[in-house]
């Protein structure tokens, strides 16, 4: 599963996406490169998610270039998407583990070991026969994040995953995107929650109006962003 | 009143001594219907699911089809494969005028459009559910198929449940292609129909009653089977 080649960098050029005639992303141009977190912030229904969803692929373009370093089949077997809505599949725990890796022609009893590793390493080893539609939506979200990370993806996208989890949850759910960067899997991920960007970014992409209106380390970011529209978000003020 | 007593009697003394012609036309009505189902199963699951993940011109035309023909009257699907499979007809050379095989042929015609709809609503509903996990793993059309119809395996149960019901109590059609010859094409309701024309009113009743505990009964069994398999529910 793991390439051999880093998949890296992404460069976006000019991109636009367009949904039912509208444009509603871009022109965004930008280059994903090196290792870490790098969090999409903005007021609701900037684009975070369009954005995310383009990059991945799951959106067309409808102008614009976008390049991975390797071809896109190459690409797309090192990448993942967690959405904000976690999908659970009507199966088991351990089997919607190890969906992915059943996909690309694992044989079921290595995948199904292989998602038995991974739902211990994100809490949910003694829940791996339960019907993964019953879970909480803590739960649901963790079981996502292994069948996210259970290909060993070069990049992981999420798409607001702690949105509506108790503190507790996000908890868990962020110390597992730490360790997932220390194992050295880049992380784009969008947040409407600025505490958790403080926690997470080593770099902010802020996004406004279907535009990535800047893109700036975390610390400078957060010290004082170049744009007026930015700093109206981190003040909590309305964005115009 | 007395002749439903009596009805119940006479079933509940058929049933109890094994009455070799009850018997006989009662694994007859199963073979039939239970052959019907599982040949619009074949046609009728694949079909719903592709219909339901695939997007091609004039699908919309093809599933309002698939509903129109859901409510095809099984006399006249009856007539027309009377005419297709008599003497005279394009496969009159094949000698099935008159079979269990004919009667099988309509009901397949008259169950495959409810068993293809229900399952394309069913894998419509899944589809969306699972439409961007499946777009981001690159899934194939044929993983993708395959995924929507072992999860969706229940619901498919179902639409085969339906399709199995309409048939077993369905007497339009098999009664014009089968005859209702007797120790041949004499199933429940045609028995059922032929004894009530001849004023047996307890034979009839009591045939009717076993025909709706066979229905019950195949439900059951099918609710059950599902049931242990799955040991959780969704
Ligand atoms: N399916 C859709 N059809 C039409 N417009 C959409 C659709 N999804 C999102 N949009 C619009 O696209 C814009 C960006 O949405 P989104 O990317 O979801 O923003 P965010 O994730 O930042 O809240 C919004 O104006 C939204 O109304
Ligand atoms: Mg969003």
């Amino acid at each position: 599963m793991v390439n051999d080649h880093t998949i890296l960098p992404l460069t976006l050029q000019e991109i636009m996406v367009k949904r039912r005639g509208k444009h509603i992303l871009g022109p965004v141009s930008l280059t994903l490169q090196g290792t870490g977190i790098s969090v999409v912030v903005g007021p609701n229904g900037g684009g975070k998610t369009t954005l995310l969803r383009a990059m991945h692929g799951l959106d067309r373009i409808s102008a614009g270039h976008k390049a991975w370093a390797v071809s896109d089949a190459q690409a797309h077997v090192a990448q993942s998407f967690v959405f904000q809505a976690p999908i659970m599949m009507r199966r088991n725990v351990r089997d919607n583990i190890a969906y992915p890796l059943v996909l690309r022609g694992v044989n079921r009893r290595d995948a199904r070991a292989a998602a038995d590793v991974w739902a211990a390493r994100v809490g949910l080893g003694s829940a791996v026969l339960r019907a993964a539609t019953v879970l909480s939506g803590g739960e649901k979200q963790k079981l996502a994040l292994a069948r996210a990370l259970v290909t060993a993806p070069q990049v992981l996208f999420l798409d607001e995953p702690c949105a509506n989890l108790d503190g507790h949850a996000t908890q868990e759910i962020e110390a597992i995107l730490h360790a997932a960067c220390a194992d050295g899997t880049r992380i784009v991920m969008s947040t409407h929650d600025l505490g958790q960007a403080r926690r997470l970014a080593d770099e902010v992409l802020f996004v406004h109006a279907g535009q990535v209106v800047e893109i700036l380390p975390a610390a400078a970011f957060f010290a004082g962003p170049a744009s007026a529209q930015a700093a109206a978000f981190l003040n909590g003020d309305l964005v115009l | 009143m007395s002749d439903i007593a009596d009805g119940f009697a006479t079933a509940a003394r058929l049933v109890v001594s094994l009455d070799a012609e009850l018997i006989e036309i009662t694994l007859r009505s199963l073979y039939v219907t239970l052959s019907a189902t599982a040949v619009a199963s074949v046609i009728g699951l694949p079909l719903g699911a592709w219909l339901a993940i695939t997007r091609f011109p004039g699908r919309r035309y093809v599933i309002a089809m698939l509903n129109a023909l859901m409510g095809l009257p099984p006399v006249v699907v009856g007539l027309i494969v009377y005419i297709m499979l008599s003497r005279s007809g394009p496969f009159g050379v094949l000698g099935l005028l008159f079979t269990p095989t004919a009667m099988i042929i309509a009901q397949v015609i008259i169950i495959t459009p409810l068993v293809a709809s229900i399952a394309h609503q069913a894998m419509r509903e899944l589809w969306a559910d699972y439409h961007d996990l499946l777009i981001s793993l690159h899934a194939s059309r044929r993983q993708r198929i395959a995924t929507l119809v072992w999860d969706g395996r229940r619901t498919l149960l179902t639409a085969q449940l339906a399709g199995f019901g309409r048939g077993i109590g369905e007497v339009g059609a098999i009664m014009i292609v089968g005859g209702n010859i007797d120790n041949a094409t004499r199933v429940l309701t045609t028995a059922i129909s032929l004894e009530t024309g001849r004023g047996e009113f307890a034979l009839a009743l009591a045939l009717g009653f076993i025909l709706i505990g066979l229905a019950v009964v195949v439900n059951l069994c099918i609710h059950v089977l599902s049931r242990t398999e799955q040991g959780s529910r969704w």
